[in-house]
């Protein structure tokens, strides 16, 4: 059976999904990517090869999104390379077609996507500040010693959340641990967060966006059901979760590779499995002396072989390699 | 501020005067510029001290530095700098100068103090040879701005470019200057450029200093080129140059008929380049251009004010409107996924558009 790979390495979370030529996902994984992409890539691919049977499947294109898009795609061979915002609309867009406003909450960016006709048009993604993700939320749950997977629903059993003020990640920290000195509710301090979260996103990222139904929220942040009550009662509005919120990065990396496999090239890269998990790649940086830019550039390589390098402004060492994957289109 | 810095050595090396430029900016002129300058300053401020204090290391012993009046707050950095500077315990002579709306006069005495002995005429020609410098420069910008997006050996494309800077910054006459910007143009012509395909067009909007200077922009001209991205940009530093110092005396200026462009959406003269840049909006979408990405640096008031305009432009004319603060970050990586997904965004409008248009 034919069927493409999405991956999508994020900060905090490592995402695969596998689907089929219509689009039906066969497998979906979720990870911690504990600072490690590389080796995130090769537990995931590892994984997958446990749970289903390989051989009956051959993997026909492969995508690859997130922070760590390029590093995925360079370890794997990914057809296509693309930006968390694309993979995200088309993700929600495939699965409710008239969607007009994407809400995504990752470990460390937010973001608000808004459609028309299944075609992004605008979209926000939060700046300098990290009050308005899921990290913060982690922070906190293991300050108040919650596990984050029990935080959505002790918050939704508050009977009066309290005042937090979420302008400020460190700032709604010490509100909140005055709340607690205070001897507030635990439940009630949670759903206080949830709020401030939803407050910051609204105003920093929703800043000057018209918000219209159909919405979608999706992220790993979306299991938290505190968070989906407080959207609701903030906006006045109806939000719908995807079966597979957690992993919709990964979902749209696969549904691309999909459209650029069937439409533009029609063989794959995909370096195939027993490569990627068997192989000991190593990654080193250094400070180019070339120009006075001192660029930080990074290679990555699996033996002798060099297979990349990134990071310097004038492309000179990233063009050094003739990539076979030159063709590889990086938008 | 850019490739200028060309145009500025070869005025300054007619004078009778050593000049010392201030290197290049990198990671340790905004880090020394963000130590010393105040922290809610913009970028221009700290990345200026930091220029300073690199060629005060060298040895420099005046400061040239622009001024200004007006609602920006740039106007009075010269004397915030050298607050700055003096505290720092350097000594130095600065020359500030300011531009010639309040009256010629200080403009002519600064240049004779900075001058010495030389004389009107040999001034004049020297202006003009700079003059000629700063052109070609802007021709070569123009032609990869151009070039880049179409071409299929995009790396070697970039190597013309600044190899070809680096020739018109070694020419000795003005005939040499504009053979090195035109040689340079051809060969990019000759690099396997795709003339069937259609790119892009972004306009780039925003502040001066952010968009003629790539190192507090993270290159954003080269990267969209290398995205395949064509690019205009709203400023250029002769029409500047043209403009504001010198009345519009060496070529048509086309700032009235901008500035006309951005009523009704902004009717007041808020400072820097506000009413420029939401005029330019207006102009590029006429023009049928793609998309528009407005930069400036954190915390620019007329930019912010010209911000808080754009969405109803973007609105009214049917053009996207994406945009961009630049501060004392060092990764590029959130840049490069806004920049990416802009793009990707306005590529899909386009093929979706034009997929209706055949049905």
């Amino acid at each position: 059976m034919n069927c493409y790979l999405g991956i999508d390495i994020g900060s905090v979370s490592s995402n695969f999904v596998l689907i089929d030529e219509k689009g039906r996902v066969l497998l979906d994984l979720y990870m911690r990517t504990h600072g490690n992409p590389i080796r995130a890539v090769q537990e995931g691919l590892a994984l997958l090869q446990e749970k289903v049977d390989v051989k009956e499947l051959v993997i026909s294109g492969v995508g690859t999104t997130g922070s760590g898009r390029y590093l995925a795609a360079v370890l794997t061979g990914a057809d296509v390379v693309k930006n968390e915002i694309t993979a995200h609309a088309v993700a929600a867009a495939f699965y409710y077609p008239h969607v007009r406003t994407v809400i995504e909450i990752g470990g460390q960016d937010s973001k608000m996507i808004l459609l028309k006709n299944g075609i992004v048009y605008d979209f926000a993604m939060n700046t300098v500040c990290a009050a308005g993700t899921g990290s913060f939320l982690d922070q906190q749950a293991a300050r108040l010693q919650i596990p984050i997977e029990q935080f959505g629903g002790l918050a939704a059993h508050a009977q009066q959340p309290v005042r937090i003020a979420g302008r400020c990640g460190v700032f709604a920290e010490s509100d909140m641990i005055h709340k607690q000195q205070m001897g507030y509710p635990t439940e009630d301090i949670l759903m206080g967060l949830c709020e401030a979260l939803v407050r910051n996103y609204l105003n920093n990222v929703g800043k000057g966006k018209k918000i219209e139904e159909p919405i979608v929220f999706q992220g790993g942040v979306a299991a938290n059901q505190g968070l989906h009550q407080a959207f609701e009662r903030n906006l006045g509005m109806k939000i719908n979760i995807p079966p597979y919120y957690a992993v919709m990065g990964a979902m749209g990396a696969a549904l691309l590779a999909r459209e650029h496999i069937e439409n533009v090239r029609h063989s794959t890269q995909f370096k195939g499995f027993d490569f990627i998990v068997d192989s000991d790649f190593q990654t080193q940086s250094f400070e180019c002396k070339s120009c006075p830019n001192l660029c930080e550039v990074v290679s990555i390589r699996c033996g002798d072989q060099i297979l990349a390098y990134w990071g310097d402004r004038c492309k000179r060492w990233e063009s050094s390699i003739k990539m076979k994957h030159s063709r590889l289109k990086v938008i | 501020m850019g490739n200028s810095y060309i145009a500025f050595k070869a005025l300054l090396k007619g004078l009778d005067l050593e000049v010392i430029l201030p290197p290049p900016i990198t990671q340790r002129t905004l880090a020394l510029g963000s130590k010393y300058a105040p922290e809610c300053a913009c970028l221009p401020l700290k990345t200026n001290v930091g220029n300073f204090i690199e060629a005060l290391e060298l040895g420099a012993d005046t400061i040239v530095m622009a001024g200004g009046w007006g609602p920006c707050r740039f106007g009075y950095y010269a004397q915030i700098q050298r607050g700055i500077l003096e505290d720092l315990g350097y000594s130095f002579n600065m020359v500030v100068f300011e531009p010639p709306d309040t009256g010629f006069d200080d403009l002519i005495e600064q240049a004779r103090f900075l001058g010495g002995g030389i004389r009107f005429k040999e001034a004049l020609s020297l202006f003009k040879f700079a003059w000629n410098k700063l052109i070609a420069c802007e021709k070569l910008e123009k032609a990869i701005e151009f070039y880049l997006p179409r071409s299929e050996e995009k790396e070697q494309a970039l190597a013309v470019y600044r190899q070809g800077l680096q020739a018109i910054d070694m020419a000795e006459s003005r005939e040499e200057v504009h053979f090195c910007a035109d040689q340079s143009i051809q060969r990019l012509k000759n690099l396997s450029c795709r003339n069937d395909i259609q790119p892009l067009k972004i306009g780039l909007l925003g502040e001066i200093f952010t968009i003629l200077e790539p190192g507090t922009n993270y290159y954003i001209c080269e990267t969209l080129g290398l995205l395949g991205v064509e690019v205009k940009r709203s400023i250029y530093l002769t029409d500047w140059i043209n403009d504001h110092l010198l009345a519009g005396l060496v070529k048509k200026s086309r700032r009235k008929k901008i500035i006309k462009r951005a009523r009704p959406y902004i009717n007041y003269w808020v400072g820097g380049h506000g009413r420029e840049t939401v005029g330019y909006a207006v102009e590029y979408a006429r023009r049928g251009y793609d998309g528009l990405i407005q930069i400036g640096p954190l915390t620019c008031m007329p930019e912010i004010v010209a911000q808080t305009v754009l969405p109803r432009v973007s609105e009214d004319k049917g053009i996207p409107v994406m945009t961009l603060w630049f501060d004392e970050q060092s990764s590029a990586a959130g840049i490069q996924t806004r920049l990416e997904a802009f793009i990707d965004m306005l590529q899909r409008q386009k093929s979706s558009y034009s997929r209706e248009v055949e049905a």
